[in-house]
């Protein structure tokens, strides 16, 4: 039961991977055509380097995922110690409004954006509204539900009287906000944080609907390459990023496996000796 | 240092940016194109897309189910690891393909699928003839699955690995055979990942235009693919606005008619 099982795993990752290998093979293709192979070659990586259309469209989704990251990071931080303290009724009110874009389909997130700024495009008489400043907007305001549920937990976790004891020992408020509260709930914070991003760096829906012509991301370039011929040059890109995250993954998996023997090697040393004294 | 004012800049922009747009949305739904007046044409109007909110409705669902069947096992063999090396590296090869474009891993299965695609041309190769694997309603569903079968996995999962082996070796000593262990014991603990498997996939399937154009034809419009036109083609925002709110509408009773089945306090899962 337990191996049909995993075979079947097996299976099902090789079907979420069946897409990256024909990206990865189609980068190393000569003819454009993604579906017909002609020989290989690596002119789409020279060609990915030489020429700089796709890269400034990687720096701007960049660009915009790390700051819609800090900034609803930083917003949401706040805004969790905030809700902790709050009387329950206020609380369960913030947190239902939280949920709205988390439950909320994203066509209708970007609507609804796209509805806002056109309503305020209209009133205030600006032409071409659609931007930069919109699109991180829309961002942070994804984003930071995620920024929310993932320190808010931490929160709970967390012991309440490690404040009381910091001011106790003579912490200024300050000093122990930063020193007990803010480190207690880090881990929470830099999930938050790196969830944000990989949300925003994907983020084609939202985006599609607000953003115009001056500030493109990738992935919105993507959609608008697919009603022409795809350039192959940008395959070679995905894999390079594929490559690079696959490569961190199992660099972290190794050291992770490499600490936790080394920590089984201490303890059963540990043993070793309480039991010689 | 009065903690309970950190919220203010929160709530002023979650009113702003989430609360203020859907009251625009109600607003541009009960007015008319032209003359801004109120009107219930848009809404009246919903009636001629019906077919199209049904058949949204109908893949989502069939989508959902097979990522159940698909992801269940899965999420279930992760979770019993004894190896937390393994699980954690299976986990993460779950997670993955998520971080590269959706966009392109569409189209790489159009690529794949297609009349004249990388399957075809095999087939047509051995001599056997081309089938018509895209550009019809399964492979949309297939579209759906495959983008979404992580937001299946992950959620079962977390639930998966909290289940206290006890409780299974529990069962398995008052006399519980295997598929009792798992209808009895496991099923139902891992039902609130079940029910939030079901609304991460539902709410996307239901509301996806990406997956319908390239996937598909122009007979398997759905409701996604109304809406992107009134604001990229047609321009006829109050009608987009109309059935944004009815879309929103539906997907919020649908979530709310599947947290009957569960306890309730969920939210934990549905971040992972």
């Amino acid at each position: 039961m337990k191996k049909a099982n995993g075979i079947f795993t097996g299976v099902i990752l090789l079907f979420l991977y069946i897409p990256m290998i024909v990206l990865a093979v189609a980068s190393f293709n000569t003819g454009t055509d993604i579906a017909t192979w002609e020989g290989f070659t690596l002119s789409q990586y020279a060609a990915l380097f030489k020429d700089g259309s796709l890269l400034p469209l990687l720096r701007n989704s960049v660009f915009l995922a790390l700051l819609s990251a800090l900034i609803a990071t930083v917003l949401g931080t706040m805004a969790s110690i905030g809700i902790f303290t709050m009387k329950s009724r206020a609380r369960k009110i913030v947190m239902a409004v939280t949920n709205i874009p988390l439950t909320n389909p994203e066509i209708v997130t970007g609507v609804s954006l796209a509805l806002l700024f056109a309503f305020t495009g209209t009133l205030l008489k600006i032409r071409g509204i659609l931007g930069f400043t919109t699109l991180l907007i829309a961002h942070v305001t994804f984003n930071l539900p995620y920024v929310i549920l993932s320190v808010m937990p931490k929160l709970s976790q967390m012991d309440g009287d490690l404040h009381d004891a910091a001011l106790d020992l003579g912490c200024t408020p300050v000093q122990a906000f930063f020193k007990v509260i803010i480190h207690e709930i880090l881990p929470g914070i830099i999930s938050g944080a790196l969830m944000s991003f990989t949300m925003s760096l994907d983020d084609f829906v939202i985006s599609y609907f607000v953003s115009g012509s001056s500030f493109i991301t990738l992935p919105v370039e993507i959609y608008n390459y697919t009603k022409k011929p795809l350039q192959p040059k940008i395959y070679a890109l995905f894999t390079l990023l594929f490559a690079a995250i696959l490569l961190a993954m199992v660099v972290m998996n190794l050291i992770q496996a490499r600490d936790m023997k080394r920590k089984a090697a201490e303890h059963s040393a540990l043993r070793g000796r309480r039991r010689a004294a | 240092m009065k903690r309970n004012h950190l919220a203010a800049p929160y709530i002023v922009w979650m009113a702003l940016f989430t609360v203020i747009p859907l009251g625009i949305v109600l607003y541009y739904a009960f007015t008319d194109s032209i003359t801004g007046a109120f009107t219930l044409a848009n809404l009246a109007g919903m009636s001629t897309y019906a077919g199209i909110f049904m058949k949204s409705v109908w893949l989502a669902i069939i989508a959902c189910a097979i990522c159940l069947v698909l992801g269940y096992p899965v999420a279930y063999f992760i979770a019993t690891l004894d190896n937390k090396l393994t699980q954690r590296f299976l986990y993460m090869l779950v997670m993955l393909p998520m971080c590269i474009s959706f966009l392109l891993r569409t189209l790489a299965w159009v690529a794949l699928l297609d009349d004249t695609g990388i399957i075809n041309d095999g087939l047509v190769k051995l001599g056997l003839g081309a089938l018509p694997l895209a550009r019809n309603n399964a492979a949309v569903v297939l579209g759906m699955v495959y983008n979404y079968l992580p937001y299946m996995i992950l959620p079962l999962y977390t639930v998966i690995l909290k289940i206290d082996r006890r409780l299974v070796e529990a069962a398995e000593d008052l006399g519980a055979n295997g598929t009792q262990v798992f209808t009895k014991v496991i099923m139902p603990l891992s039902l609130p990942g079940i029910i939030s498997g079901i609304t991460m996939v539902f709410v996307p399937a239901i509301s996806t235009f990406y997956i319908s154009q390239k996937m598909g034809s122009s007979g398997t419009t759905l409701i996604g693919d109304v809406i992107e036109s009134q604001f990229k083609a047609a321009y006829n925002p109050n009608l987009g606005a109309a059935l944004s709110l009815v879309l929103m509408l539906m997907v919020f009773a649908c979530i709310a008619l599947m947290n009957k089945f569960s306890d309730g306090d969920d939210e934990e899962v549905i971040t992972l």
